[in-house]
Order: C-alpha cells, then structure tokens, then sequence
C-alpha cells in the first residue's frame, strides 16, 4: 500500500511537471526537434532541470540497498549496448518525431481530454502489445 | 547558424518543470527504489504478475490524474497537436514497439538514465534524439509535408 501510494504521489508530480516544463504540448516539443525551423530551446532546460535534481537523488540511491521506505533497491544492471537499445530508440524516435509525443507527455494529455493523445496513447499500448506478441513467439520457437 | 525562437522560449518554466521532474524521479528511486521510466512502468502492465500490477496503476493514475489537479490551481497551458489521425497511430506504434525493445524513453533513458551516468542510457538518448530531429527535419523542410 505505501509503496502504491507512493508510486502515485511520483506520477502525479512527475505530471504536473511536464505540464509546468511545456512538454505535455506536442507543438512545443517539435519546435525544439526542429534545428533547421525556429529553434525552440526551452526542451533543454527541463532535462537540464531534472538531471540536476536526478543526479543527486542517484547519487544518494547508488549506495543504498533499501529505499527510505525499506523497500529493496532495482536500477537496472545491464551494461550491455546491444542492437535492440539501439534499433528500439531510433523506431521511438522516428516516433516521437512525427507526433511530439513521449509516452509521458502522451498520458497527461490524454488525462487533460485531448482526443488525439487517446488515439496516439492507444496505437503505443498497442505497439507495446506487438512487442509482447513478437518475444513471445520468439521465445516459443 | 540556427535561428532561436525568442517569443516561443520559456527558460523559467521549462527549468521549473524539468525540476518538478526530477523531484519526481527522485521520490520514485529513494522511496520506491525504482526507475521512473514511463513506458516501462506502463508495458509491465501487459505481462502483469501478481503484486505488480497496484502500483503500476498507482503511477499511471498519478500521471493521468495531474492535469485534473492542475486546473483547480490554473489554467491548462494548450496542448497542439498538428500530426493528424493516421500520422498519430504510426507514431503511437513506433514509441510502443521502440522503447520496449530499446528499454525506455525520455523519462527512464533521458532523465533516469542520465542522472545514474548509464552508458546504455547515454547511447539510447542520443539515439532517439537524433532520429527525432532527423524526423522533423525531413518532415518540416526535406518533404515539405
């Protein structure tokens, strides 16, 4: 129950920044992929913004075994750089390109009403969907 | 040289925000001792198993509910969406299918990966940034669309 609480205390802050920071708006994230356009710059201040803050928050996180709320630590162990890290990020931002929508952004439109964040929000899970169906059917042969 | 949209420029909010963010991550890892990475909190909703699934929505609910706060506060900036239906549903496809197998997007690479100076993490942001400027760029200038 604490750790769900939790969870939705981060998602509801995680929200409110990304509406705050302009990143739920799809125009204002093209205007900052757009180098050759008017070049909107504000995008670089919101990952500056929060790696300031992360960086600290993992500095701390890394030396710990047990959250603050006695829950076990898991960040991610993998070091390897494969082709799926790599041919998976370019098809996200083929994407994020066309659209301007993260998933993130994605979900806090869709919560403010916005009928094109539904259909983007539900072509996504139904692409996280086909990911499940092809390692499924991967894993079975 | 580029040319800088100054009337379209928000340094403050836009540090704010990001602020905002990184608090987020930063409750999420200390308290829950987990990576903020939306797509992958919200894929595991697919492949659910037992005493994974209450804080998943939890986080999802939070995420979604976040704007119905803020209009008791202010008013909602505007959201624009200039992609149509069709251009939607293919972009909606490729950042499912794409950060399932590249393991994460903007919030779990970009902003979680960033800050634990992960290589992997490193790799995958410039990865999807540049294809995302590419994309724009062939669609705003190359093709004219």
């Amino acid at each position: 129950m604490k750790f769900s609480v939790a969870a939705f205390l981060s998602g509801l802050i995680f929200g409110l920044g990304l509406i705050l920071s302009g990143m739920a708006n799809p125009e204002k994230v093209l205007g900052f992929l757009d180098l050759a356009g008017l070049w909107d710059p504000s995008l670089a201040f919101v990952m500056g913004g929060a790696i300031l803050v992360g960086l600290v928050a993992f500095t701390v996180a890394r030396k710990r075994t047990l959250s603050f709320l006695g829950f076990n630590m898991k960040l991610p162990a993998s070091t390897h750089i494969d082709s799926r890290l790599v041919v998976g990020s370019l098809m996200f931002g083929v994407g994020w390109g066309i659209a301007g929508f993260c998933p993130g952004p994605g979900l806090v439109a869709l919560g403010a009403g916005e009928l094109k964040a539904v259909v983007f929000v539900s072509s996504m899970v139904a692409g996280m969907g086909v990911y499940e169906w092809i390692e499924r059917k991967r894993s079975a042969a | 040289m580029v040319d800088i949209a100054w009337s379209e420029f928000t340094p403050w909010t836009a540090l704010a925000g990001g602020i905002l963010i990184g608090l987020a991550a930063a409750s999420f890892v200390l308290l829950n001792g987990r990576i903020a990475g939306i797509s992958g909190i919200l894929g595991g909703l697919l492949t659910p198993s037992t005493g994974d699934i209450g804080w998943r929505v939890a986080f999802m609910a939070g995420l979604i509910g976040a704007p119905l706060l803020w209009i008791l506060a202010a008013d909602m900036p505007p959201i624009n969406v200039e992609a149509g239906y069709p251009a939607l549903i293919v972009a909606g496809l490729l950042v499912g299918i794409g950060t399932r197998y590249g393991s994460g997007c903007t919030s779990g690479h970009g902003v979680c990966g960033l800050s634990r100076l992960s290589p992997r993490s490193l790799v995958a942001t410039l990865t999807f940034m540049a294809t995302g400027f590419v994309t724009v760029f062939l669609i705003r200038h190359a093709l004219g669309v």
